[in-house]
């Protein structure tokens, strides 16, 4: 291992290696999987001068910290928490200069579900078709964090901006997914539809990156039983047997024969992402 | 309030009296997303082929995502969704698609633990499950549940199996499966409900590999009976 590596501390509740994930391979049923909030890992990259495609870190509600062996810029974005560099507080969505040795502490979320971690140069893990991202569907690519992983970092590239903070949107008090019906809005009865876009569900703490799992009433099905297995998109909301919708994230099975009856629009995806459980989620028409 | 997209002219292209014109129904998905329906394997079969055609000689708009599945193409990532729904019922598709590329052959041992249980449901000797299975020509219809799990067809219907009333909680990688009108092979551990008949050691998915999945969509495979397990 050189020295351009980072050494994992505290490697939190879930922490897992992100880029813009592996477009290309539904066929093959591989998920693309990728940062769950895109603008928020690209907005990390921006900041440390890394390229729209260097891997991050997400984390999940409880942070993580890091001891990189070499002097870098982090950024920490996304869900808001406090920052520290060998215990001094540091800023949230800025630039961080953090010295070879030092700790890199990300502390737990105090809104939003999950923060995104750029280090100067990216997280170096070795790519599977194309793409870092740790899949947690399928298993491919890295391993989820634990404490003492040790990953190569990549060669610093452009300068880190300057900036005191960027701006970045609250985490949501309410989500709002405005929705398109269909593909399989026919097996739901016409009052499920009703339902669905006039009712407030919630959040529920089953959700991860798969799907956002959601509590509220149960949308009742016009043809029972299930469709022959039909290609998924990200965003499409699916009614299991249980009639609680399912919104599917970047880790979403490629085919699947429960009926999608709406699509969320790919631009209030990422809000989902920082959704913390028993936030009141609306679909809208 | 209807979910089908309905193209201008009213989104079912029934055939109207071209026999190589596809029957579909296409369906918006999202905003970037189309669903196309055809009414048969085969039909999903050879429109996936004309699609791969397409992107392959640049006439295709950029889509993302071909994932052709049991009944249904959906095509993701695509700008103008609706453009596409409103051409695909004017293309030419041959019913027949081309022949067949490649035919991978499984080594395969018929030692599954369902063996007994399937022979059962099909009404015929245990002996005859293995020679009905490896005497199929098999297609990879569709993938999904897993990288490298393919959905191969080629049974005939009185073949089709039901799922397990219990699923198992780990099968082993290997495991050449059936269910309703399927064979899939396990690429690695995992849950299942599917009926075991036996055990490959081709190795279905290997991303340092390429290409990584040993099966895609369009795969032709033959079960290829291999001696008795040897057992250390």
């Amino acid at each position: 291992m050189t020295d351009s590596a980072v050494a994992v501390i505290r490697a939190g509740a879930l922490t897992t290696v992100q880029d813009l994930g592996r477009p290309g391979h539904a066929h093959l049923g591989v998920p693309r999987s990728g940062a769950l909030d895109r603008p928020a890992a690209l907005l990390a990259n921006r900041l440390v001068g890394n390229g729209t495609s260097a891997a991050v870190l997400e984390t999940t509600l409880t942070g993580c910290a890091l001891r990189p062996r070499r002097t870098l810029t982090a950024a920490v974005t996304g869900a808001h928490c406090s920052v520290t560099v060998d215990g001094r507080p540091a800023a949230w969505g800025a630039p961080v200069r953090v010295p070879a040795g030092a700790l890199l502490d990300i502390g737990h979320a105090r809104a939003g579900v999950r923060s995104y971690v750029a280090l100067s140069g990216g997280v170096a893990a070795e790519p599977v078709l194309g793409s870092r991202s740790t899949d947690l569907l399928s298993g491919l690519g890295p391993a989820p964090l634990a404490d003492g992983t040790v990953l190569p970092l990549g060669v610093a590239g452009g300068p880190y901006a300057r900036v005191d903070t960027a701006p970045q949107p609250r985490p949501p008090v309410e989500l709002v997914l405005r929705v398109t019906l269909g593909p399989r809005a026919d097996w739901c009865t016409h009052e499920a539809l009703k339902t669905l876009t006039t009712r407030a569900y919630r959040v529920s703490p089953a959700s991860n990156r798969i799907g956002l799992r959601t509590e509220g009433p149960p949308l009742e099905r016009a043809i029972p039983g299930e469709l022959p297995s039909e290609g998924l998109v990200s965003g499409a909301v699916q009614v299991p047997p249980d009639g609680r919708p399912v919104v599917f994230l970047a880790d979403h099975p490629t085919t699947g024969g429960y009926p999608v009856v709406a699509v969320v629009r790919e631009a209030d995806l990422w809000a989902a992402a920082q959704a913390v459980p028993g936030t009141p989620v609306r679909f809208v028409l | 309030m209807s979910a089908a997209h309905t193209g201008p002219d009213g989104g079912r292209a029934a055939a109207h009296g071209a026999a190589d014109r596809p029957r579909l129904t296409t369906r918006l998905v999202g905003e970037h997303a189309l669903l196309v329906e055809l009414d048969s394997g085969s039909a999903v079969e050879a429109l996936h082929a004309a699609l791969l055609e397409r992107r392959e000689a640049g006439s295709l708009p950029p889509v993302r995502e071909i994932v052709p599945a049991a009944r249904t193409v959906l095509l993701d990532g695509v700008h103008d969704p609706r453009a596409l729904a409103a051409d695909l019922p004017s293309w030419d598709v041959p019913a027949q698609p081309a022949p067949a590329r490649d035919t991978v052959e499984l080594p395969v041992r018929y030692d599954g633990p369902d063996l007994a249980e399937v022979a059962a449901l099909w009404g015929v000797p245990v002996d005859e499950v293995a020679r009905i299975h490896a005497a199929t020509e098999f297609r990879v219809a569709f993938c999904g549940f897993a990288p490298g799990f393919g959905y191969l067809t080629g049974l005939p219907e009185r073949y089709a199996t039901p799922r397990r009333a219990t699923p198992r909680t780990s099968v082993p990688p290997g495991s050449v499966a059936l269910a309703g009108p399927y064979t899939g092979v396990y690429p690695r551990s995992s849950p299942g409900g599917w009926q075991l008949i036996g055990t490959t050691d081709a190795v279905l998915w290997d991303h340092t590999r390429v290409p990584a999945a040993l099966l895609a969509p369009g795969t032709r495979v033959r079960f290829v009976p291999a001696g008795p397990a040897v057992r250390p």
